[in-house]
C-alpha cells in the first residue's frame, strides 16, 4: 500500500512542479534554475539520517559527506540566487 | 511528538512551492528565495531533532562548514562565471544522492531499486554537470568532442549500467553497486563530451532535472514525502526548461543529447558569400546613425557576454535616450548565451531594468518600426534561412526579425558562421552594416562619438 501512496504524492507533485514552472517569466529563468537547485539540496534530508546514526560506521562517514555536499549546494545556490535576484531593478522614477 | 516531523514536512514542501511561485515576476522573486531558505531550514531543523536522528552536532557542524564554502564561493564568483557556478552546485547535489544511496545500501537497506535509481540519476547529474563546468570554465574545449564510434560505445556502456542495475537488484551484491556507481559516472562524462556549448542551456536544464529526480529515487528508499514533493517539483522544473530550450532551437532533445551538433563546420566560404561582399562601417557612422534614429533594438548574444559588454552597452542606450530621445529596447532569444535567462541576467547586473528587456515574441512586430537593430554578438539566433531554407539545419528555429529594421547593425569578430555552421545571408543584405571588432571596444567606440556629437 504504501507504495502506492508515494507514486500517488509523486504525481501530484509533477502536476504542481508543472503550473508551477510554467508560471515562472522567462526572465527570470536563471535564477529559477539557481532556486530550484538549491532546493534540490534537500537530499541533505536523507543525507542527514544516515549520517545521524549513534555509532561511528562507514555508512555514517559517507553520510557525513554527503550532508557536506548537500549543504554547499544549498547555501551555494540560495546565495547565487540572492546575488542574482538584487539585480533585477525596476525602471527609476523620474 | 510524532506529529512534529510531518507537520514541518508539509510547511516546508509549500514553502518551496511558493518560491518557485514567487518567480512568476521580478517583484516577488526575492522573496520567493527567502521562502525557500525558510523552508530548507525548517526541513533540516525538523529531520535533525527528530528521533531519526540520534547523533546531530556532527552533521550539524558539517552542515556549517558546508554552508561556509558554499555561501563563499557564491558571493565570490563573477557574474559572468554564473552558467559554471550553478552547474558546480548542480554537480555537488547529485554527488550528494550518490553518497546517500551508497550509505544506504551499506547499511542494510533492502530498496535495492530504489537506491539503484538515486545512485544512476545522481551519478549521471555529477559528472556530468562536473563536464559542463569544465567546458564553460574554458579548462577543456567547449566544442562538441567527436570521435569514431562514440555513439555506440555509449549505447554499450547504457546497455552494461541497466544489466549492471538489473543484476544488483536481482542479487543485492554491494560490490555490484560500487560497480554500478563508477561505470554510471563515466556515462555521465561520455554522454556531456560531445555536446558543443551553444547546447549548454539544454544541457544544463536537463542535469537540473536529473538532480532532482536523483532526489526522488532517495525519498523512496527512504519513504520520505518531503523528498519525493521537492524533486519532483525539481526534476519538471530541469524538464520544463529543456523543452523550451529545445523548442526556441526546433531541434529535438535526442538530436541534441546525441551532440556533435556544430563539431564541424561546414566550409565558410560557401556559394553565398564568394560573389557578394559585406558592407562594413566604423563606429562613428553607426554612432551617427543611431543618434537620428527613433527606435533602437538591441540584440544581445553570447559574444556580448564573452566580451563583457554589457556595462558599455547599458552606457549607450542610456546616450542614445537621454541626450538624443532615442527609444531603446533589448530583445532576448530564448537560447541566447549559455543558460536559460542568461542575457536577462546579464543586462540586469547592468542596471538596464528589467521593463526595457523583452523576449522573442513579445517584441518580434517590432523590427519593422525600429529604425536600427543593434546586434551584438549575436548571429544565429538572426538567421533568416531559419525561415526560408527548408535544408538548413537550423530550419524552423523561431528568430528575430532583424533584418526588417531600416539598418541594421552586426557588431561580429568575422564574417565567420555562427555556432550552427551556417552562413548567414543577412550580413550581405543592403541594410547591414558590419561593425567589426570585439563588442566591447566597438560599442566604446561608439559612446565615445555619441559623447561627442551631444
Amino acid at each position: 500500500m504504501e507504495i502506492w501512496m508515494l507514486l500517488s504524492i509523486l504525481v501530484l507533485a509533477c502536476f504542481i512542479g508543472y503550473f508551477v514552472v510554467w508560471g515562472v517569466t522567462p526572465a527570470l529563468h536563471s535564477p529559477l534554475m539557481s532556486v530550484s537547485n538549491a532546493i534540490s539540496g534537500i537530499v541533505v534530508i536523507g543525507a542527514l539520517v544516515t549520517a545521524g546514526v549513534a555509532d561511528a560506521s562507514i555508512a555514517k562517514l559517507l553520510g557525513l559527506i554527503a550532508v557536506f555536499l548537500a549543504s554547499v549546494n544549498i547555501f551555494g545556490g540560495f546565495a547565487v540566487s540572492h546575488r542574482m535576484l538584487l539585480m533585477f531593478k525596476k525602471k527609476e522614477k523620474k | 511528538m510524532s506529529w512534529l516531523l510531518p507537520l514541518s514536512y508539509i510547511l516546508s514542501g509549500s514553502l518551496f512551492i511558493f518560491s518557485i511561485r514567487g518567480l512568476a515576476s521580478p517583484q516577488t522573486a526575492r522573496g520567493g528565495n527567502l521562502l525557500g531558505m525558510l523552508g530548507m531550514i525548517l526541513a533540516i531543523a525538523a529531520t535533525m531533532f527528530s528521533p531519526l536522528v540520534s547523533d546531530w552536532l556532527l552533521p550539524f557542524g558539517v552542515i556549517l562548514l558546508g554552508g561556509m564554502v558554499g555561501t563563499y564561493s557564491a558571493l565570490k564568483v563573477k557574474m559572468t562565471s554564473l552558467p559554471q557556478m550553478v552547474a558546480a552546485f548542480n554537480g555537488l547535489g547529485g554527488l550528494s544522492s550518490v553518497f546517500v544511496a551508497l550509505a544506504e545500501i551499506i547499511s542494510g537497506s533492502r530498496a535495492y531499486l530504489d537506491n539503484s535509481i538515486g545512485l544512476i540519476i545522481g551519478a549521471v547529474a555529477f559528472s556530468g554537470s562536473m563536464v559542463a563546468f569544465a567546458k564553460l570554465q574554458g579548462l577543456i574545449s567547449a566544442k562538441a568532442l567527436v570521435f569514431k564510434g562514440q555513439q555506440f560505445l555509449n549505447l554499450v556502456l547504457a546497455v552494461a549500467m541497466f544489466g549492471l542495475c538489473g543484476y544488483f537488484i536481482w542479487s543485492g551484491d554491494l560490490e555490484i553497486f560500487y560497480y554500478l556507481a563508477a561505470l554510471t559516472i563515466l556515462l555521465g562524462v561520455l554522454l556531456i563530451l560531445p555536446i558543443g556549448g551553444a547546447d549548454m542551456p539544454v544541457v544544463i536544464s536537463i542535469l537540473n532535472a536529473y538532480s532532482g529526480w536523483a532526489a526522488v529515487g532517495i525519498g523512496f528508499s527512504l519513504n520520505n514525502v518531503l523528498l519525493i514533493i521537492v524533486g519532483a517539483i525539481v526534476g519538471a522544473s530541469g524538464a520544463i526548461l529543456s523543452y523550451i530550450m529545445v523548442k526556441a532551437m526546433n531541434r529535438s532533445l535526442l538530436s541534441v543529447m546525441l551532440g556533435g551538433f556544430g563539431a564541424e563546420k561546414q566550409g565558410s566560404t560557401s556559394a553565398l558569400g564568394q560573389d557578394k561582399t559585406a558592407r562594413s562601417g566604423n563606429p562613428q557612422d553607426a554612432a551617427f546613425i543611431m543618434e537620428n534614429a527613433n527606435k533602437v533594438i538591441i540584440v544581445p548574444g553570447y559574444g556580448m557576454a564573452v566580451a563583457q559588454a554589457q556595462h558599455i552597452l547599458k552606457e549607450m542606450a542610456d546616450d542614445l535616450h537621454k541626450s538624443y530621445g532615442v527609444e531603446v529596447k533589448f530583445a532576448i532569444h530564448p537560447v541566447a548565451g549559455r543558460m536559460p535567462g542568461h542575457m536577462n541576467v546579464l543586462l540586469a547586473e547592468a542596471n538596464v531594468p528589467y521593463e526595457d528587456v523583452f523576449e522573442l515574441e513579445e517584441i518580434n512586430r517590432e523590427f519593422a518600426t525600429a529604425d536600427v537593430a543593434y546586434v551584438i554578438g549575436a548571429n544565429d539566433v538572426t538567421n533568416p534561412l531559419a525561415k526560408t531554407d527548408p535544408g538548413s539545419p537550423i530550419y524552423g528555429m523561431p528568430v528575430l526579425d532583424v533584418e526588417k529594421a531600416k539598418t541594421v547593425f552586426f557588431v561580429l569578430r568575422s564574417l565567420n558562421s555562427g555556432y550552427s555552421g551556417v552562413e548567414n545571408p543577412l550580413f550581405f543584405a543592403e541594410n547591414t552594416i558590419m561593425l567589426y571588432g570585439d563588442a566591447k571596444k566597438v560599442t566604446e567606440e561608439i559612446v565615445a562619438a555619441l559623447e561627442q556629437n551631444k
